[in-house]
């Protein structure tokens, strides 16, 4: 199964299940079903809450905030995660702060969920990685897909957690498959740690033995494990990656153990560089483990530039497979 | 459009006041609770005042002179199972909803009873179905949202929202008139039309008129320029009702004067112009039209009011438990 295949059912089925969810959207109702066809035949099983809005992002995110704030859950497709900055005010002013400004908690459950990242050449407003303009916001959590979390279980978890979540959603991992009963290939073999399964961990061999972990989100984990296959076929060097669900607020106590025994860490994303989450997190590492790290977390990120739309230069600025096998063999040898 | 009494809109602006000797209409006589509403939103903002002037308010606030008599007029047109969103100017429409002078002010001065523990102040109340934020036309997609689930629930209920004059500067407005339009949508837009945003004039910041933007997405709109608490009420008690009725929204102009500044001493408008305003005061022409009932409830809710200051003030710090 595909990935936005899962993704699609899961919608379908919280729907089916949840008289309350509304789901939002430019053109997401059918025979349309959303530019990435992640809504298909929703609207046909519930055209009264399965609603195709005007070309008003801010205006849409906000209408769901309302419908979170009288008590019911929705879930707002942005067509390109570009334009979550035009939701920018109604994000982080409105649905995070209401959690907590009124002085009691007030449960928002609404998930804004928007395709993101490159390697499509739609050019550098349909293309951009905007995860870290959103990291540290009191109140709001950012979830990736990833080919390893079933998104029922994803989406359940973010509407239940009572406060506004963004769900960023590659736009070539929504082709890809859908990793199922712990193995990724004949080589990778995966499993889930931390609370509720947060973060997978795909290893080559006994975690243990890792000589270093990477940290990247669903976006780019396939390419990390091509790098990590590729590594170990031809020098024989073994990797732990972890691929988390929720990007922040980042549980990273249950990594800390493997991180302490590697001492070696890259953290891997598509966003460009500057602000990224991926430095915040080598913070949290710092802070936690210095004196157990045998050089500095590795930051892995694409180039600090606006993503260009011909193949050749798109493929200059953003992380690429090569990027990251290069990077983590300097890791090793460092 | 549809002129409620009083003045006629000029395009593009509002009309000029008029000299306080004019006078044009006398207001009617109100009801001892109306006018004790009135008088009560009256004092707590100038105690504001006053207690910003002695040093004893923190940040800022935005009082709402003149303007009292707009929430008073809708109280008993909207009810407890409506929304209200109100914006930073919103006292006035909280003490409407709940007179609670004592929940607030403690509100505004973070001691123990404060209606959100303080952490929310002035401009961010939530308290049952009423709202206020502190950003501009951010509200208006949320009502929108609000009066989605309303009308799902089916009950005749209704999001009520004020803005400003200002406000209208504002994409978001835009995008939830359109919707609040094309999806039928019970949302009550309440303008207090002031005439001033912050320190810039309507005609420096708003090309058109207000009700030509309601037209252009087919929403209805009343121009009300009263001040007549009883006039407004009963003009405007079929139109909340028609709102319920067809699930359609409505948007409500006041023409109204803000006597006081825009937050802390910072008026920039002339001497002349302020006492063409203070002249069309409801509080100064209720005194001339009704002196013995305005004297008796006048010094009797100061009274209150005072009392009220000098209780929260001397309340403990509030305490915010749930971050």
């Amino acid at each position: 199964m595909r990935v936005v295949e899962n993704l699609n059912q899961a919608l379908r089925g919280l729907l089916d299940e949840d008289p309350s969810l509304f789901l939002l959207g430019e053109d997401i109702v059918d025979p349309y079903g959303g530019a990435f066809k992640a809504t298909r035949g929703a609207s046909t099983r519930h055209p009264d809450r399965v609603l195709a809005t005007p070309i008003s992002e801010g205006g849409i995110t906000g209408i769901a905030a309302g419908l979170a704030l009288a008590g019911d859950r929705a879930i707002v497709e942005i067509m390109f995660g570009d334009f979550l900055a035009l939701c920018f005010d109604q994000i982080v002013n409105f649905a995070s702060k209401s959690v907590t400004m009124y002085g009691r908690r007030v449960p928002m459950r609404l998930v804004v969920r928007c395709p993101v990242g490159g390697n499509r050449g739609y050019g550098p407003t349909h293309s951009q990685s905007p995860q870290k303009h959103f990291v540290g916001v009191p109140n709001l959590a950012l979830f990736e897909m990833t080919p390893f979390h079933d998104n029922t279980a994803t989406f359940s978890r973010m509407l239940d957690r009572g406060e506004p979540c963004i769900h960023f959603e590659d736009k070539i991992l929504y082709t890809q498959r859908m990793y199922r009963g712990g193995r990724v290939d004949g080589l990778l073999r995966y499993d889930f740690v931390g609370a509720d399964g947060g973060t997978a961990r795909v290893r080559v061999e006994d975690p243990d033995e890792a000589e270093q972990v990477v940290i990247v989100p669903g976006g780019l984990a396939n390419p990390v494990l091509a790098a990590v296959r590729s590594l170990f076929l031809a020098e024989e060097r073994s990797c732990l990656v972890y691929v988390p669900s929720q990007l922040y607020p980042f549980d990273l106590d249950p990594l800390l153990p493997s991180l302490r025994r590697a001492g070696r860490v890259v953290i891997v994303e598509e966003g460009t560089a500057g602000g990224t989450w991926g430095a915040d997190v080598a913070q949290l590492i710092h802070q936690k483990l210095w004196r157990d790290l045998r050089r500095p977390v590795r930051l892995v990120h694409s180039a600090p530039s606006v993503v260009p739309t011909a193949p050749h230069l798109e493929r200059g600025v953003l992380v690429q497979e090569s990027t990251i096998y290069q990077a983590l063999r300097e890791t090793e040898d460092a | 459009m549809d002129v409620i009494s009083g003045w006629r809109a000029a395009p593009g602006g509002l009309p000029a006041p008029t000299p306080a000797a004019a006078d044009p209409t006398e207001l009617s006589a109100l009801a001892d609770a109306d006018l004790e509403l009135l008088l009560t939103i009256r004092h707590f903002e100038l105690s504001l005042l006053d207690l910003f002037g002695r040093g004893q308010l923190n940040g800022t606030t935005h009082t709402c002179l003149g303007q009292e008599y707009v929430p008073v007029a809708l109280r008993p047109l909207i009810g407890e199972g409506d929304h209200i969103f109100s914006n930073h100017r919103g006292h006035g429409h909280y003490l409407a909803r709940f007179a609670d002078p004592a929940g607030l002010l403690a509100e505004i001065m973070g001691r123990q009873g404060a209606v959100c523990h303080g952490v929310g102040g002035s401009q961010h109340i939530l308290r049952d179905g009423y709202l206020s934020t502190g950003v501009q036309g951010e509200s208006l997609p949320v009502a929108v949202g609000v009066a989605l689930h309303l009308k799902r629930a089916g009950q005749g209920r209704l999001a009520a929202v004020y803005i400003g004059d200002g406000t209208w500067g504002e994409g978001a407005v835009y995008e939830a008139l359109n919707v609040a339009a094309l999806w039928n949508l019970p949302v009550l837009v309440l303008v207090e039309h002031n005439g001033i945003a912050q320190s810039t004039a309507t005609e420096h910041q708003m090309a058109g008129t207000i009700a030509d933007r309601a037209a252009a997405f087919g929403i209805r709109h009343r121009l009300v320029t009263s001040t007549d608490v009883n006039v407004i009420r009963a003009e405007l008690a079929p139109r909340v009702t028609e709102v319920r009725l067809t699930g359609r929204p409505l948007v409500v102009e006041f023409v109204t004067r803000r006597v006081g500044p825009h937050s802390k001493g910072d008026d920039t408008r002339s001497p002349e112009e302020l006492r063409a305003i203070e002249g069309q005061d409801w509080y100064r022409r209720y005194a001339r039209h009704h002196p013995a009932q305005f004297q008796r409830l006048d010094l009797a809710v100061r009274e209150q009011l005072a009392d009220v200051v000098r209780e929260v003030t001397a309340r403990p710090l509030s305490t915010w438990t749930e971050a």
